[in-house]
Formats: C-alpha cells, structure tokens, sequence
C-alpha cells in the first residue's frame, strides 16, 4: 500500500509530465486559455490513462516481452515480439479513446458536450503514449502499479493545466512585451513553474 | 531522376517549401508543433543532433508515403492510416537506432517511441501531404524536419555549453582556460526547467526581430 501512495505522489509531483518531460505539450499550450476547458481536458486525460496503461501492462506481459507468450505453450518461449510495441500501444490508445468517446456519450451526455473535441484529440497526446512507454521501461512489477501510475500522471498532467491557464487568465491584465506576448510568456511561466516543482525532487514516502 | 530533370525540381516554390520552416514559418516558435518530446532530449548536442535527424527523416518519409496514398484514402479512417505510417517509420528508426548507435538509443530512451504522437508529423500529414504530390511534400518534410532540428540543436548548444562546459562532449571551456579564471558551470542549465525558458527566449528573440509574427491579443 506504501508502494502504491509513493508511486502515485511520485507520478504526480517528481515526475509530472509536463515538467519533467515535456510530454502533452501541444494540447497543453493550445488549450490552456481559459481553466474551464482545461479542468475537461484534463479530466479527460485522467479518465484515458486510467484505461490504457493497464491495458497496455497486460499486453505488454502477456504478449510483446520476450517469452511473454509461453502460456500458449512452451514452443513459444523464445518469441519476442517487443518491436511491435509502437505498434500495439497506438492502436489501443486509439481504439480506447474511440470506446471512451462512446461510453462517455451513451451514460453521461452532459459530461460528453463539455469535453468535445477534446476527447478525440486525446489519442494523439503524447502524455498517454509516454505513460505507457515509460511503465514499460521502468518495469512496474503489478497492474496495481501501473494503474496507479496511469491515473497519478494524469493528475499531474490536471495540475499542470489548469494552473497554467489560471495564470493565464491573469496575464491578459499584465503588460507583457510584444515580441514576448503568448506563446513566448508561456514557455517561460511553464519553466518558472517547472522549477518550483522541482522542490518535490526526492520526496519519498 | 530523368524524369525529375524535366520539370523544375527547384523552383522558387519547392524552394521556399524547404525553407520557409527554417524561420518565418518554424514548425516550433510559429506553427506551435512538435513541443512533446522535443526538448527532453537537449540537454547534450549529440542526443538532439540524433533525435533532429530521425524526426527530419520520419517527417520526410511518412509525408511522401501519405502524398502517394492520399487519392485511396478514406477520410473517415485517415488518422489511422497515418498514425500506421508513422508508427512503421519510427519502428524503423527505433531498431535501426538500436542497432548501430545504442548509447544514445538508450539516453533517448521513450522518446524515439514518442516521435510517433509528435504533433509535426500529424499537423504536417493533415495539412500538406493529404493535399499535395509527393515531391513537394518531400521538401516540406525536410523543410519542417530541419527547422525543428534547428531550434532544437540552438537550444542544445547553449544548454550544454553553459551547463556542462563542453561541446559534442569536447570540453572547450576547460580547454580556454575560462576555470581557472573562476567561472563555474550552471548546474540550472541542465535541469529541465531551462529548456523551456530558452525556448521561451529564442521565440522572444526571433518575434522582436520579425514584427509580423507578433500575436495581438
């Protein structure tokens, strides 16, 4: 249980996906106007983390590591079909992000119009495909893990956001250089942001 | 190439495709693309001279293929077909990467599998290559490949210059005698925070320059 809390606040906070890797960048600068949106998108995210990072956990252990495939029967013991990884966690995301899209427009209307188009766009954020390449590489040893670290990215990723279009909403009151105005002014509050973050580093639970 | 001889493989519009990404049209400070993944990989020169060269590649090819295919494909099912492409494509580069440079594959670690969901590669298949032949959207993939490798490599050369004092892992600070005169490395540099405020600057610096880019909001 211990584990799980550490990786969860871990994920959220020391290796946040924006600050730490840059990851969901462009959705991050393009919807991060106004909070209202950013809070949908953001729960958005969550909502595809918490279904593809265990799915891709299970394929990636019972179908693309090498000897994965083994509980078909011994002969398989050597396959390794771990080049296909691109491949098989880009479908999934789409595919989820589509049966996402349809779950939520059948048993929640009102949750589906206020994402929009965002719920599409999901499925080419690079945060949910580097969350499942980064719980590849590091090897979580259970799906509890895993999901835990789906969902705590996502928060981190929410946090982020909506921050950022917080201080956004203040900015258009401040007097930015012209050359600096939008883009450039983001880039930096991000980093200044980033660098308090960075305060986390090393918490351990 | 006979058959190429014959039309203008240059022309002052091919031309202007392959470098109107280097500045007025840069795929990072001005077409807001291609951010994920890129700057995680600046902190030396060398990852990011790779990542820029395999991104310029993958742009180049997928937006070839796109441009021959794009009379077959269905619209309806036009993201999957791409994202198919591209995910083929950087498999490609993965295990070629894998196989003859693996210090770097491994310092790169996610993030050649991340090239796949870069939003350059996307923005560029749906907003040229699904509309144009295969030639000039060759040039636009270079174009956009090195103008993103560009920013890229600028942001890598000052971080790891005033981070780590050296250049391709040369240590010419060292080697200008600028230590013994008491100049210390900026550990800051190296931190992922200032990759985002030199990003932040070079756009700054850019957009002072080149008034028309200016956003008024």
């Amino acid at each position: 249980m211990e584990n799980l809390l550490n990786i969860f606040i871990k994920s959220i906070f020391v290796d946040n996906m924006i600050f730490a890797f840059f990851l969901g960048m462009c959705s991050y600068l393009a919807v991060s106007k106004t909070v209202r949106t950013s809070i949908g998108l953001g729960v958005a995210v969550i909502f595809v983390l918490f279904i593809t990072v265990p799915v891709n956990f299970l394929l990636e252990k019972y179908l693309l590591k090498k000897g994965a495939l083994v509980w078909l029967g011994e002969s398989f013991a050597d396959v390794d079909l771990s080049f296909l990884t691109f491949m098989v966690f880009i479908a999934v995301i789409a595919a989820m992000t589509q049966l996402v899209e349809m779950i939520v427009e059948k048993f929640s209307p009102a949750l589906y119009n206020s994402l929009g188009i965002f719920l599409p766009l999901i499925a080419v954020n690079c945060a949910i495909l580097g969350a499942s390449l980064f719980m590849q590489e590091r090897e979580y040893a259970n799906i509890a893990e895993a999901t835990v670290f789906g969902v705590g990215s996502g928060v981190g990723w929410l946090l982020a956001i909506v921050g950022i279009a917080a201080i956004r909403e203040k900015l258009r009151y401040s007097n930015v250089p012209d050359p600096l105005k939008g883009l450039g002014i983001t880039f930096i509050l991000t980093g200044l942001m980033a660098i308090a973050f960075m305060g986390f580093m090393g918490i351990t639970i | 190439m006979n058959d190429q001889e014959k039309e203008p493989i240059f022309s002052a519009k091919n031309f202007k495709l392959l470098t109107g990404p280097l500045n007025q049209n840069n795929p990072i400070t001005v077409q807001v693309l291609g951010i994920c993944s890129a700057l995680a990989v600046t902190v030396k020169l060398k990852p990011a001279l790779v990542m820029a060269l395999s991104v310029t590649i993958v742009v180049a090819i997928s937006n070839v293929v796109i441009a021959a295919l794009r009379e077959y494909i269905p619209s309806r099912i036009r993201i999957i077909i791409q994202l198919v492409v591209i995910a083929t494509l950087v498999i490609l580069v993965d295990q070629i990467l894998k196989a003859y440079a693996f210090d770097v594959s491994k310092q790169l670690s996610v993030f050649v599998g991340l090239i796949i969901t870069n939003c350059i590669i996307m923005g560029r298949l749906e907003a040229f290559a699904m509309a144009n032949k295969p030639w000039p959207s060759f040039l636009d993939g270079l174009g956009n490949g090195a103008g993103y490798g560009i920013l890229l490599i600028v942001v890598a050369f000052l971080r790891e210059l005033l981070g780590s004092g050296t250049i391709y892992g040369y240590p010419v600070l060292e080697k200008a005698g600028i230590y013994s005169a008491g100049y210390e490395n900026n550990g800051l540099m190296i931190l992922p925070p200032m990759a985002l405020i030199v990003v932040g600057l070079i756009i700054w610096v850019q957009r002072s320059r080149n008034k028309s880019l200016i956003e008024n909001k």
